[in-house]
């Protein structure tokens, strides 16, 4: 009702990096921490290149599951025809158009298949039953080219769904809209299938003779409140720095925090539903992981994960006001972004280190390394942009959007 | 229970009953009578107005609160039948796990837990909106039958300490309202 009379119409302009802001030097700054953290790879790296591997490889699976997690809640976004967010879905877009750039960042971890995937040392199946049974799948060729698969689903999904919207800032064509939510559908479908295969490639076949039905909504389940997590950051922090401020509303940021709140209880749904079957069945070849995570120092990060990643959160989020301030819901989503990274370690690490938490500055330096080419990318596309789909035909519903 | 005996005005009349046209007209209008001082006084429209709660002035529920205590009660309910009754009035083995095995509690704790927080969502909105009524003072009124059709009310109750049988009569007619009738107790 009252939101009517302040319906507003958006200048290209407004909706731009302007020269001089510090925001425009987010490039710099992404490549700056890339090349020092890619330089300490290398220096520490050549010592030690099986901690290397799987440092690499849980910042990869990181910014990886950010990037999917924005396309996800994009094409989500479009299949149920979401008004509120289209503020927000051009800095959706610009995360998710760094999967090219990640699949890059995927090559320096095929030089050390062998250390970090036991079951691709040659011979690794002689004398081992299981992995003779998994042979199929689990071997080099067949798992490059579903790495490859993987990646070009994503890129090719990605970059539709990036350069259309793009296109339409341009042409305010309506029909690109209808047409990109006619394509969310299957592309769900896609997502959902390659993300499962690739997060038990990629995380799964650490212990090649494990295995869980539910570790692919898993995966999903961390990826999407890591996305949301980094969102809520993004969106309130733009607001701070002065960007889209008249754009990004406290009803935005509002419903940012009930999309943080509500995902981070569906993680823990799904991942005690998944503890719980393995742990009551007590079956061996599927409790070994739990096992390994639940001895030692690893113990301290399984309940820190869940405090952390759910108790905490959980009341911390509850509440109305907590939600609809800038810095208390940067907060919540900065929290939970570490402990979605907490989480990969968790289920990455044990591998290298069964006997306890072992940590490494290759860690840090993977993170600055991976982490710095995604913020170079996503800092590159955002002063190239408006930072809003300019030309949505919903845009104006969800500039007046107001929670009831 | 007390609060549900002082519900409604004493005195020979209940209230005003003002009937407007449009949503625009009530919201409007809702807006003047809450800057106006009046406190006990309710709109009644067909169809969820959106702003309206603003344009009322109206403060929030108390109702999240009720929920949160529900919900805590039960799954500390839920959790604590459990415990008791698994590691201490009846300790057997199942399935070769410890009497006290917290995972297998959190599925009732879990369901417990929502359970008595819908409970207390439904009741307690129920309770806080002094429902189930009986009767109500504007069923009387024959315009107001319109309500769940097409027409928007507001209602002051003769309770309100700014209410004047007259006086708030005419400031809602000045809001431009269709008709104004004042209603028996």
């Amino acid at each position: 009702m009252s939101s009517e009379h302040h319906r507003v119409a958006l200048r290209p302009e407004q909706a731009m990096i302007p020269t001089g802001h510090p925001w425009n030097r987010f490039p710099v700054i992404g490549a700056a921490c890339a090349v020092l953290g890619a330089a300490a790879c290398a220096f520490l790296g050549a010592a030690n290149p099986k901690q290397f591997f799987f440092s690499w490889l849980v910042s990869f699976l990181f910014f990886l599951s950010l990037a999917l997690g924005a396309l996800f809640f994009t094409l989500f976004m479009y299949a149920c025809q979401g008004g509120w967010g289209i503020v927000v879905r051009r800095t959706c877009e610009t995360v998710f158009a760094t999967i090219p750039v990640m699949a890059a960042l995927f090559v320096p971890l095929l030089f050390g298949l062998q250390d970090v995937y036991s079951w691709s040392v040659p011979g690794a199946a002689e004398h081992d039953a299981l992995l003779r049974w998994k042979a199929p799948f689990l071997n080099v060729p067949f798992f490059l080219i579903r790495a490859t698969i993987y990646f070009g689903c994503w890129s090719f999904i990605a970059l539709l769904y990036y350069r259309l919207s793009r296109g339409q800032d341009a042409t305010g064509d309506p029909t690109v809209s209808a047409r990109l939510r006619k394509l969310a559908g299957p592309s769900i479908i896609v997502m959902a299938l390659t993300s499962t295969f690739a997060s038990v490639d990629w995380i799964v076949s650490l212990t090649p003779h494990w295995y869980s039905t539910m570790f692919g909504v898993y995966f999903f389940a961390g990826s999407f409140v890591g996305f949301i997590a980094l969102l809520s950051v993004v969106a309130a922090a733009m607001r701070g720095a002065g960007l889209l401020d008249t754009v990004i509303s406290t009803e935005h940021l509002h419903d940012l925090g009930k999309f943080l709140f509500a995902f981070t209880s569906f993680w823990a749904y799904i991942g005690f539903s998944q503890f719980f079957l393995i742990w009551y069945a007590n079956l061996p070849e599927e409790s070994i992981w739990f096992k390994a995570r639940l001895e030692g120092s690893w113990t301290i990060v399984s309940l820190l994960l869940m405090a952390g990643h759910f108790g905490v959160p959980f009341f911390y989020l509850m509440g109305r006001t907590v939600k609809r301030r800038g810095w208390t819901l940067a907060v919540g989503g900065t929290w939970l972004l570490a402990m979605h990274f907490v989480d990969l370690y968790w289920q990455v690490m044990p591998t290298l280190h069964p006997e306890g938490v072992r940590p490494s500055a290759l860690d840090v330096a993977a993170f600055l390394a991976v982490g710095g080419c995604f913020v170079a990318a996503a800092g590159w596309l955002m002063r190239r942009q408006a930072l809003v789909p300019l030309r949505d035909p919903r845009l104006a519903e969800s500039l007046v959007f107001e929670n009831a | 229970m007390p609060f549900l005996l002082n519900q409604l005005p004493k005195g020979p009349h209940y209230g005003i009953l003002a009937e407007f046209a449009t949503p625009a007209d009530l919201y409007h209008a809702c807006e003047r009578v809450r800057d106006a001082g009046f406190t006990r006084w309710d709109a009644h429209t067909p169809f969820p107005v959106h702003g309206l709660e603003g344009a009322m002035g109206i403060r929030r529920s108390p109702l999240p609160w009720i929920v949160l205590v529900m919900g805590l009660t039960g799954a500390a309910f839920g959790f604590g039948l459990q415990w008791w009754v698994h590691a201490s009035a009846y300790p057997l083995v199942i399935s070769g796990k410890p009497y006290f095995s917290w995972p297998a509690f959190i599925p009732i704790t879990f369901e417990l837990g929502v359970l008595f927080a819908a409970f207390g969502a439904v009741f307690g909105m129920l309770g806080l909106n002094r429902l189930p009524m009986h009767h109500h003072p504007l069923f009387r009124s024959k315009v107001f039958e319109r309500v769940t059709d097409d027409a928007f009310f507001i209602s002051i109750e003769s309770w309100d300490p700014r209410f004047d049988p007259s006086g708030t009569g005419k400031l809602l007619e000045s809001l431009g309202a269709r008709s104004v009738e004042l209603l028996e107790s």
